[in-house]
């Protein structure tokens, strides 16, 4: 597979980068397990949202606050096998089009909290490749570190959805997410100025 | 089965501001500030679903799965906008992860709309059989939820239910049984 060339990264070091080029409260929703772990491990922002459960929903939850909220910027960080498990989501992202919306997938090719066994994106499911064919357009897989920041800075810039995927480790999260439900919705609205602190 | 499939009643086919149950929904849905709509379609709801693409008050579409539509809605209100989900039975049936695992313990104001296949004239086993499911799972998680009949009870229990839930946070099932909405039957 061409794809393979490139370079394979780490969750909590991808994660760090992207949150360091964020400086305009951009929202970031984090998936179930490691995306939201290394989210919180990066530093809590009141824009972060964490998932506790609802497997493969970082991006529909993330397009629902780009379509909330036109003028922010939204991420969403979502792994492998989660969005094997919700890839019709591509297809609806590529449908509405939010101008928006920032994807990205950590492609370990396996699920790596229930076990490390391999997902189909380890040998034959190429994320990139069924992005593209869900209709969007704007999809690439992240050479190196330097790539995966430059990918970023495109896309913040764009009037289209972008998703980049990046290949990394085998390595679990790095920290673990307060579970609170109810703190983390209700911060998280604070953080998109939808309520005031109390 | 084709041809049954295709059967709606004759009531389910009226404009959107005319005493019409699919009118009454719209018109409420707009009234509380309800403007984002997804859904998975049910045959039903073919005359609701119409109408809100038409408005251009409404942001309505279609999305793979009801799971999805209910991540969509729930990212929306915490951006600070209203939506709703539009489904059939079977799809509720798909939801009970996502209603445990997001809407009930972040508590959400989820406001679902269920078309009721399964019951009054059902000719489809499955359907009849998910249709059972429903309820105890509403049950086991404490949600609210209502069963319409009636074409006059249903603003003010739509109403009534959205107001509820928005100022509780917590998530609401409306129930369209075919009572109300004709439902879809086997005239062969
Ligand atoms: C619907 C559902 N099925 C299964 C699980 C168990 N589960 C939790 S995380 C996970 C794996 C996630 O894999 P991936 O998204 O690739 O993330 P990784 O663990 O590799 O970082 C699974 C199977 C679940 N929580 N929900
Ligand atoms: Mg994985």
């Amino acid at each position: 597979m061409t794809t393979r060339n490139t370079k394979v990264m780490n969750r909590f070091d991808v994660t760090s980068r992207l949150i360091a080029k964020l400086k305009h409260e951009e929202a970031v929703i984090g998936g179930i397990g490691n995306t939201n772990f290394d989210l919180w491990a990066a530093g809590h922002r009141p824009q972060n949202f964490y998932m506790l459960g609802s497997m493969g929903l970082a991006f529909p939850i993330a397009l629902g606050v780009a379509l909330a909220q036109p003028d922010r910027r939204v991420f969403a960080l979502e792994g492998d096998g989660s969005l094997l498990m919700q890839l019709g989501a591509l297809s609806t992202i590529a449908t509405l089009k939010p101008k928006n919306l920032i994807m990205v997938v950590m492609d370990n090719g396996i699920y790596q909290i229930t076990g490390a066994q391999p997902t189909p994106a380890a040998s034959v499911a190429d994320i990139v490749a069924i992005a593209i064919g869900s209709g969007l357009a704007n999809s690439a897989w992240a050479a190196d570190e330097e790539d995966f920041e430059r990918l970023v800075e495109a896309a913040m810039s764009a009037a289209e959805p972008h998703l980049i995927a990046v290949r990394i480790d085998d390595k679990p999260g790095v920290g673990t997410t307060r579970r609170d439900p109810v703190q983390i919705r209700e911060r998280f609205m604070h953080g998109l100025g939808v309520r005031e602190p109390l | 089965m084709a041809i049954a499939e295709q059967q709606t009643s004759p009531q389910a086919a009226q404009g959107s501001s005319d005493g019409s149950w699919h009118g009454i929904v719209l018109q409420t849905l707009k009234r509380n500030e309800i403007s984002l709509v997804p859904y998975v379609p049910d045959r039903v709801l073919t005359p609701l679903i119409k109408n809100l693409h038409a408005d251009p008050f409404f942001t309505t579409f279609a999305t793979a799965r009801e799971e999805e539509a209910v991540g969509i809605v729930s990212g929306a209100w915490m951006g600070g906008r209203r939506g709703a989900v539009l489904m059939q039975t079977s799809g509720f049936a798909t939801l009970a992860n996502v209603l445990a695992s997001l809407a009930v313990p972040y508590q959400i104001p989820l406001i679902m709309f269920v078309s009721e296949r399964g019951t009054l004239g059902e000719f489809n086993y499955g359907q009849s059989l998910v249709c059972r499911t429903m309820r105890p799972v509403l049950d086991s998680l404490a949600l609210e939820h209502h069963t319409i009949t009636r074409l006059d009870e249903l603003e003010f229990i739509a109403d009534r239910s959205i107001k509820q839930a928005v100022t509780t946070q917590a998530p609401v099932a409306l129930i369209l049984n075919p009572l109300l909405t004709g439902g879809k039957t086997f005239d062969k």
